[in-house]
């Protein structure tokens, strides 16, 4: 890609989703632009960057931002996470709100499905905590290519080999083929909406659990402030997020703090 | 260190799975079938297991259920590693004691993946 293409390049896709493409990231550029310049029958990703530059083609658009921001995710992705959110997380939801018996958890970077469902198969395997419960899990992307497939709920034998324990494979999951599709109960218990954490979300309502994991790493610092600051409004005083493990709210924003002993949990600052 | 047995008929298999499996500290152990794993177990019952499951002489399914019977058998840590993909074959092997189910192929990150999930990494 020249120079000027580059430039052009980072910028559009910054300005579409927030995320920050290096120098470095020149090799990821060009390996998820080239399928996607064979979709469009355009023989070079110079070529697909000049169409870019002209009349505006909302597919192309769609596609390139698509293919640029969808992650990898998996099953029950570094486990410890989960693990929290069984034995801590639920039993202080439970405590919490057993008066008016619901809670809304919120996936910020739901990609195809995998952490939401994980949350979802963990709420089912508690179910008979949970009776008398109204609770409602959204997952949210910029992708709406990975929502699609995150609301059809068919993986690879590869997806569901990492970090998914087969006694779940079992009892969850349907075979197809080769491939492997989520149960409808557990589908139905996720809700799937196309949104830009750079844009308003408020209209998504409050929540309990926010699971921003992953995400953030690939936005600036300003940017970084700027979403926590907006989750911090949709959640109560109690209300809890999670980051990635490489993530930290230190130095991004005084709104959330570490919750003591948890790794990869904080809570809201009192009095922020 | 913990010890792995990799039982497989086919030598590449257990060279790939020796492979991992010394690269993650453990100490391997080799059978290719389902009896000599059986005569292994009696010699010194190993931590773990990889186990494929059609094999000659003893398929992996009927050394599972003979080790799971097996005085001191209900120790090792289980987990099939086979071209047997079907729903049933999974289930069947749960009931007859297997904590994990590889399915192959596999790779080294699907392996430590299982791995951590029945505790040993």
């Amino acid at each position: 890609m020249k120079p000027d293409d580059f430039a052009f390049f980072t910028k559009y896709i910054y300005d579409q989703s927030g995320i920050v493409l290096g120098a470095d990231k020149m090799y990821l550029i060009e390996s998820r632009l080239a399928p996607v310049a064979r979709k469009f029958n355009l023989a070079t990703i110079d070529l697909l960057v000049a169409q870019l530059r002209g009349p505006r083609d909302a597919n192309l658009q769609r596609e390139v931002v698509d293919a640029m921001t969808t992650n990898e995710s998996f099953f029950f992705r570094d486990g410890k996470p989960f693990d929290q959110f069984k034995s801590l997380v639920l039993p202080q939801l439970l405590a919490n709100r057993a008066a008016k018996k619901t809670f809304r958890i919120w996936c910020a970077a739901a990609s195809t499905g995998q952490e939401p469902y994980t949350i979802a198969m963990i709420l089912k395997e508690a179910a008979t905590q949970l009776i008398g419960w109204r609770y409602e899990i959204v997952g949210t992307d910029l992708s709406s290519e990975a929502l699609d497939r995150a609301r059809n709920g068919v993986y690879t034998q590869f997806e569901v080999q990492r970090g998914l324990p087969i006694q779940l494979l079992v009892k969850y999951f349907k075979q197809q083929g080769d491939k492997w599709q989520i149960a409808p109960e557990i589908r139905a218990m996720v809700q799937y909406k196309n949104y830009n954490l750079l844009h308003d979300f408020g209209a998504l309502g409050g929540f309990d659990v926010v699971f921003c994991r992953n995400v953030l790493i690939y936005f600036d610092q300003k940017t970084k402030g700027n979403i926590l600051e907006r989750i911090a409004k949709l959640m109560p005083p109690d209300g809890l997020l999670y980051l990635g493990g490489a993530e930290t709210v230190l130095g991004v924003t005084e709104k959330f703090q570490p919750m003591p002993n948890q790794r990869g949990i904080y809570q809201l600052t009192p009095g922020k | 260190m913990k010890t792995f047995l990799v039982v497989d008929d086919s030598r590449v298999i257990r060279n790939v799975a020796r492979r991992i499996l010394e690269a993650l500290s453990f100490k391997v152990e080799e059978a290719a079938d389902g009896q000599q794993a059986l005569d292994a177990c009696k010699r010194a019952m190993p931590d773990a297991i990889l186990l494929d499951w059609n094999m000659p002489v003893m398929d992996g399914i009927s050394f599972l259920r003979a080790l799971r019977a097996s005085p001191g058998g209900d120790a090792p840590i289980v987990l099939f590693c086979t071209t047997e993909t079907e729903l049933v074959k999974i289930q069947t092997a749960i009931e007859a004691g297997a904590n994990e189910y590889i399915m192959k192929p596999f790779d080294s990150e699907i392996v430590e993946s299982k791995l951590s999930q029945v505790g040993l990494l």
